[in-house]
């Protein structure tokens, strides 16, 4: 990790230097045990900020569309998938992005964390590998890290990023195809425990909208909960049912063009199983259209396209 | 006065036949305020509540009254709550971010019946902190783990009890009603050691803030600061003394409800005018306002600042913006009195 973040750290400063970019996006050590936060270095000083680790989780995407200038970003895996998205959606003029791709072997999930400590606060996490240890006022704990990863992390089969103009570290090898076991587990549940089951999660919800604002695909000038007239849709969280309605609906605006990175889920303060919705999302995207979303420049979105041999009689009309 | 751990389940089941009795109890990996049919379920010992404690005066979202317009003429329904409550557990943070909202729900120009109807008819049961966590910075904002303004009562943990401080009159009442046993000159001891022992490591240094505050509105620094905030609800709503708010009609044809929700300053939508203009356009804006509310303009307006370090907004923003950070850079950034 130390390693990869010398490199990110000479690549950003070596950029800004031969003037090839204005900005370099990327994450500088947080405030909070092993927590890395987003950094906007414009000059080679503020460049030496820039560091990695397994706290890294934001999805950096999400701040460079329509960007003026030449912008440089740390992308990992799934922050180079959703760059591809956005490039597709003009969202992000790839002439003026320079990717130092790093490839990602897992983030650590601060939820999880928390609740493996049940109350006691950790005041430093140190990684070791396959293992992190959680230091706090009395105790020192030793966790592998598969235990505490995101379950994005842990679903992820493309930790190597699928664009890049540089890459700092070495690829990985490729992992076996994702199974969509939770959903297909949830799938299979009656309608009334479904039902139940998102009841629960979303009683949760304080319509902070901090899933909305986190996701890089998500950025509509007036999104659909803002609108005032008309009112679609309730503004009170005290209605599950509106929160629920909410959550439909944004997952379905992003069909096909999740890349799962989990930035929703994880930017949730209250802890909301969201990705049950979204990769319910991608499973369907996956099986109907054979698609995933940003895994490459060539193909097109799947909701963005359509043939004439399509299945669906609807789209071609005699 | 004292009242032994073992005992508290039975004096608050004792309470709640006669009263609202809300508490912290657990949901997932956190704690939030509500209220309880068993004492058992009270849990003490967990830090702070995800929410605030203001949600239980200050409702997310809240009905201010029903109407429904016949050809009769318009009828119109509005239910206070005065239900006599008790919100036990409350960390002193929060007690005082109540203080605080006071002025705003509580002033010469407007008295908010909704709210002071709730805070008339509540008795608060504070609980000392006995390990502040490291996001904790009350001692920095005139407050501390066992400060008692805003209180009725406070409880100090000695280990298998709780020695019990009266502080208000409503407080005193409460406490000979429950008959609390006195507290021997060792329990007093016990609780004047938690006290020392109780260490609010963080500090924030905000000599000079309010003085930069108050002319930098067009500091270049606020380009900067805001880059990386996402401009969500997050630190607003989960923040004891944010209290603004957006006023809706939920109805359907002839009848339905005004409904009074939290708003943020982070969101777009705050401050935008019927005429499309927008006061804060970007997030920079809106971000900027969202410091100089809490440590500027509140304090011109109530001598106050309207922050109580509680470390919610640290601790639960998605891209790790901490309000610590943001005032020391602000601080620290060049005067640029001529701004
Ligand atoms: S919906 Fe969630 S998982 Fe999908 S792209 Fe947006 S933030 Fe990522
Ligand atoms: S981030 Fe979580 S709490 Fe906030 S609106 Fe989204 S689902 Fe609701
Ligand atoms: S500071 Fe953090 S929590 Fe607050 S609006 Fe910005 S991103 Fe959201
Ligand atoms: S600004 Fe942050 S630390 Fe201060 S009272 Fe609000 S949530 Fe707590
Ligand atoms: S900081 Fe923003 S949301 Fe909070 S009270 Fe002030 S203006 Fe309202």
């Amino acid at each position: 990790m130390q390693k990869l973040a010398a490199q990110i750290k000479d690549a950003a400063k070596k950029l800004l230097e031969d003037k090839k970019v204005d900005l370099v996006v990327g994450f500088a050590e947080g405030s909070l045990p092993l927590r890395g936060t987003p950094l906007f270095a414009r000059t080679p000083e503020e460049a030496e900020k820039l560091t990695w680790s397994r706290g890294c989780e934001n999805n950096l995407a999400n701040y460079l569309r329509k960007r003026e200038g030449k912008v440089a970003v740390v992308a990992k895996g799934c922050d180079a998938r959703s760059i591809v998205a956005l490039v597709k959606e003009n969202q992000i003029n790839r002439d003026n992005l320079y990717i130092i791709g790093v490839p990602c072997t897992g983030m650590i999930d601060r939820k999880k964390v928390e609740k493996l400590l049940e109350g006691r606060e950790v005041l430093a996490i140190e990684d070791i590998g396959d293992a992190v240890v959680l230091k706090g006022k009395d105790f020192s704990e030793t966790v592998a890290l598969a235990d505490l990863m995101h379950n994005s992390c842990l679903d992820c089969r493309y930790g190597n990023p699928v664009l890049y103009d540089e890459l700092v570290g070495e690829l990985l090898p490729e992992k076996g195809e994702d199974d969509f076991a939770e959903i297909k587990a949830f799938e299979a549940k009656t309608t009334a425990e479904r039902r139940a089951y998102l009841a629960q999660e979303f009683s949760k919800c304080i319509r902070c909208y901090a899933c909305r604002n986190a996701c890089p695909v998500c950025y509509c000038t007036e999104c659909f909960v803002d609108c005032t007239t008309p009112e679609w849709i309730g503004k009170s969280a005290a209605d599950v049912q509106d929160n629920i309605l909410f959550q439909a609906v944004r997952v379905f605006h992003s069909a096909g063009r999740c890349a799962d990175c989990g930035a929703c889920e994880r930017a949730c303060p209250m802890g909301i199983n969201l990705r049950l919705l979204t990769r319910k999302l991608v499973k369907d995207v996956k099986e109907l259209f054979n698609a995933e979303a940003g895994v490459n420049l060539d193909d097109k979105a799947a909701l963005a396209s359509f043939t004439a041999d399509d299945p669906e009689p609807f789209l071609v009309k005699e | 006065m004292i009242v032994s751990k073992k005992d508290l389940p039975n004096f608050l089941d004792k309470l709640i036949s006669e009263y609202q009795v809300f508490a912290p109890v657990r949901k997932d990996t956190f704690t939030v305020f509500k209220q309880i049919c068993s004492g058992k379920d009270a849990v003490l010992a967990a830090g702070n509540t995800k929410l605030p404690v203001k949600e239980l005066f200050f409702p997310q979202s809240e009905k201010l009254y029903s109407y429904s317009v016949t050809e009769a003429g318009a009828k119109l329904e509005a239910t206070l709550d005065d239900q006599q409550k008790i919100v036990f557990g409350v960390r002193p943070c929060d007690a005082k971010s109540l203080v605080l909202l006071d002025h705003v729900f509580n002033n010469d120009k407007y008295q908010d019946p909704y709210y002071l109807t709730r805070r008339e008819n509540t008795i608060l049961v504070g609980i000392g902190c006995n390990s502040p966590a490291s996001t904790c910075f009350c001692t920095s904002v005139n407050g501390g783990p066992f400060d008692t303004n805003g209180l009725d009562i406070l409880l100090v943990d000695t280990g298998d009890a709780y020695v019990v401080e009266v502080v208000s009159d409503k407080g005193k009442a409460l406490a000979e009603k429950a008959g609390f046993a006195a507290a021997s000159d060792a329990d007093q001891a016990a609780a004047a050691k938690a006290k020392e022992d109780a260490v609010v490591t963080c500090q924030v240094n905000l000599d000079g803030l309010k003085a930069k505050l108050d002319v930098n509105f067009y500091d270049p620094i606020w380009d900067k600061i805001h880059e990386k905030c996402l401009g969500c609800g997050a630190c607003t709503y989960l923040c004891p003394t944010c209290h603004c708010f957006d006023i809706v009609d939920d109805a359907v044809d002839c009848n339905g409800c005004r409904v009074r929700n939290w708003d943020s300053c982070a969101f777009p939508l705050f401050t935008l005018h019927g005429s499309g203009h927008n006061p804060r356009t970007s997030n920079k804006e809106r971000y900027r306002n969202r410091i100089m509310h809490k440590f500027k303009y509140f304090v011109d307006n109530n001598n106050e600042i309207a922050c109580v370090g509680c470390g919610r907004c640290i601790k639960n923003c998605p891209v790790n913006m901490d309000i610590r950070v943001v005032l020391e850079d602000v601080r620290g950034s060049e005067a640029r009195l001529d701004s």
